[in-house]
């Protein structure tokens, strides 16, 4: 397995990736280096999907469109 | 008046065809106008649109036609802009309005106040012919549609401003992930409301990442319900088209569940509702949390299992792998046999050889001292036995007999010491052929003290006293015992070597000099 660049990793690749590393852990049929090896690769996969997840705010902004119909500015707004 | 005129003159019959009031074009045209627009002032016309256009003025000209007859009509931009559905060709519709004139070109028209779709059927039927032919485009292949991403961290809407619609998104998304959002505001009904939503999807698209305004991971356009002509700008080509091109996947989200809009075809998912579609933007945060929870407590628990394996393998192979000092006994046990096989050390040979040696010389002049007093006396009797008579002539005899046998005594005591050494020699052969020299030629060394005496055993040398080596060919080098430190001992060595010391055979110093 080679090492995932870890930032271009989307959540759900991510996940995918932590499963299968604790499905080769779970089986016990990795020799113990490499399990070492996939264990640290699955705390660093870990990390990320918490990262992901931790990025969760809520932030509204409402588009207000120039003359030519692009997006010009985004006000932060409630629609309460 | 005119009748009067009539009846009095003889011309009174031409003057009756003339008496006829010469109108001017405008008079005429004018009173048409009023004549149209007092008849016709409220109509109501069924009808399907002809050829529409749309000045930038904002009217909309059309022609409404049967199968026999055409009448143009306008519509100022007032009443256009009203419209939810917007006039097109080959819509059958029901306008009202009134008939006016347009004297500058003898023409009439109708001036729509109100248009509609002549019922439901007639909107459908345009929908569908509508959606066939886009569907023949392939704007509709489902091998168009992309995924929606899982885990979008910037969601761009597009619906009214007011309303439930987007409160409920935004209420929906707090509540599973929440995010950021962009809302691109835009009329969901009416006239402008498919110009604005093509606009709207078209400007999402248009946002470049890395940009101040974060380009969206996914689009949701929604609308709450309506009727069919509400949900109509929806059904508009730009509208479709806009999301079939769109490049960031979108979500579409028109009316109730049971409201079908050719957008939901383009789009990439359809979900039922607006709130259906927040569900389907975004996971539950706390679900994806717990999952990841779960993989890395599964992840530690086979890690430690696995460890736990393997220290009990090792432990188990431990158990099998025999003890070192059952290795090393049975070589230890033959080398014993082999140490017993060899023979004696030299150091006893040579004792034992100088013991019988020292014997046997010990006995030598004891044995001649015997030897003399066995001569001696059997002289004494002789001579006891002499008679005076024949004493001279046995004297004489005697005397003779007697230097004969010392003669023989004399002649036979070199021979016994010869023979002796002889022997000695013999035994001497032996006993350098056993030499511990030997030994030293196989390469052995020989450890003394400073007492001259062997060291066979390590333990008894203590750090700084001084060793003599005696190599082979009797070479001998003085060293000191240090504590593992072979650098100056080496260097000792080397010196004393070089002024090749030689000493004398002790085991001859010895021998000879008792």
């Amino acid at each position: 397995m080679t090492k995932p660049d870890l930032e271009s990793l989307s959540f759900e690749e991510a996940m995918g990736k932590l499963e299968k590393i604790v499905d080769a852990l779970d089986s016990g049929d990795v020799s113990l280096e490499k399990s070492i090896d996939i264990y640290e690769q699955g705390a660093a996969l870990q990390r990320h999907c918490e990262d992901k997840l931790k990025q969760a705010e809520m932030r509204v902004q409402k588009i207000v469109a120039g003359a030519d119909g692009k997006a010009r500015t985004a006000e932060d707004t409630s629609f309460e | 008046m005119f009748e009067d005129d009539e009846d009095d003159g003889p011309s009174a019959q031409t003057k009756a065809k003339t008496n006829q009031t010469e109108l001017t074009v405008s008079e005429l045209s004018a009173a048409v106008k009023r004549t149209v627009e007092d008849r016709f002032g409220l109509v109501r016309v069924r009808a399907e649109i002809g050829r529409v256009s749309r000045p930038r003025s904002g009217h909309i000209y059309l022609s409404l036609k049967d199968d026999k007859a055409v009448i143009d009509g306008v519509m100022w931009k007032g009443v256009a802009s009203r419209l939810s559905i917007q006039p097109e060709e080959g819509l059958e519709v029901v306008v009202t309005g009134k008939l006016t004139t347009f004297p500058g070109q003898s023409k009439y028209q109708i001036v729509i106040d109100k248009m509609e779709p002549a019922g439901a059927g007639a909107l459908m039927a345009m929908l569908e012919a509508r959606r066939k032919a886009l569907t023949a485009e392939g704007l509709f292949d489902t091998e168009r549609k992309r995924a929606i991403p899982s885990l979008p961290q910037v969601i761009g809407v597009v619906t009214s401003p007011s309303g439930a619609v987007i409160r409920d998104i935004l209420h929906r998304l707090s509540e599973r992930f929440p995010c950021h959002v962009l809302v691109w505001p835009v009329a969901v009904q009416g006239e402008k409301c498919a110009a604005e939503v093509a606009a709207a999807i078209h400007g999402f698209d248009a946002i470049a990442a890395g940009g101040p305004i974060p380009r969206p991971d996914v689009l949701i356009v929604a609308r709450g319900g309506g009727s069919l002509e509400d949900l109509w700008g929806f059904n508009e080509e730009i509208v479709v088209r806009a999301a079939a091109e769109c490049s960031i996947p979108l979500i579409s989200a028109v009316g109730h569940e049971t409201d079908t809009t050719l957008i939901d075809h383009a789009a990439d998912l359809r979900a039922p509702t607006p709130t259906g579609a927040a569900e389907k933007a975004v996971p539950v945060r706390a679900d994806l949390i717990a999952q990841v929870d779960t993989l890395s407590a599964r992840r530690l628990r086979a890690m430690q299992r696995s460890l736990r394996d393997a220290r009990e393998r090792v432990v188990q192979s431990a158990r099998v792998l025999p003890k070192p000092e059952a290795l090393l006994a049975e070589k230890r046990q033959q080398l014993d046999l082999a140490v017993e096989r060899l023979p004696r050390g030299p150091a006893s040979v040579v004792r034992e050889k100088t013991q019988a040696l020292r014997l046997t010389a010990d006995r030598l002049p004891r044995a001649f001292a015997a030897r003399m007093e066995q001569t001696k006396s059997a002289l004494a009797a002789s001579r006891a036995s002499l008679r005076p008579v024949s004493l001279q002539a046995r004297i004489r005899e005697a005397q003779g007999s007697s230097q004969a046998q010392a003669k023989r005594l004399h002649a036979a005591a070199p021979r016994i010491a010869m023979r002796k050494r002889d022997g000695l020699n013999a035994l001497t052969r032996t006993l350098n052929s056993l030499s511990y020299l030997r030994v030293l030629d196989r390469g052995y060394a020989v450890v003394r003290g400073d007492d001259g005496k062997i060291i066979a055993d390590a333990a008894t040398i203590a750090a700084g006293d001084s060793l003599s080596i005696e190599f082979k060919e009797r070479k001998t080098v003085a060293a000191t015992a240090g504590e593992g430190t072979p650098a100056p001992f080496a260097k000792k060595r080397k010196a004393k070597t070089a002024a090749k010391l030689k000493p004398t055979p002790p085991e001859q110093t010895d021998l000879f000099g008792e």
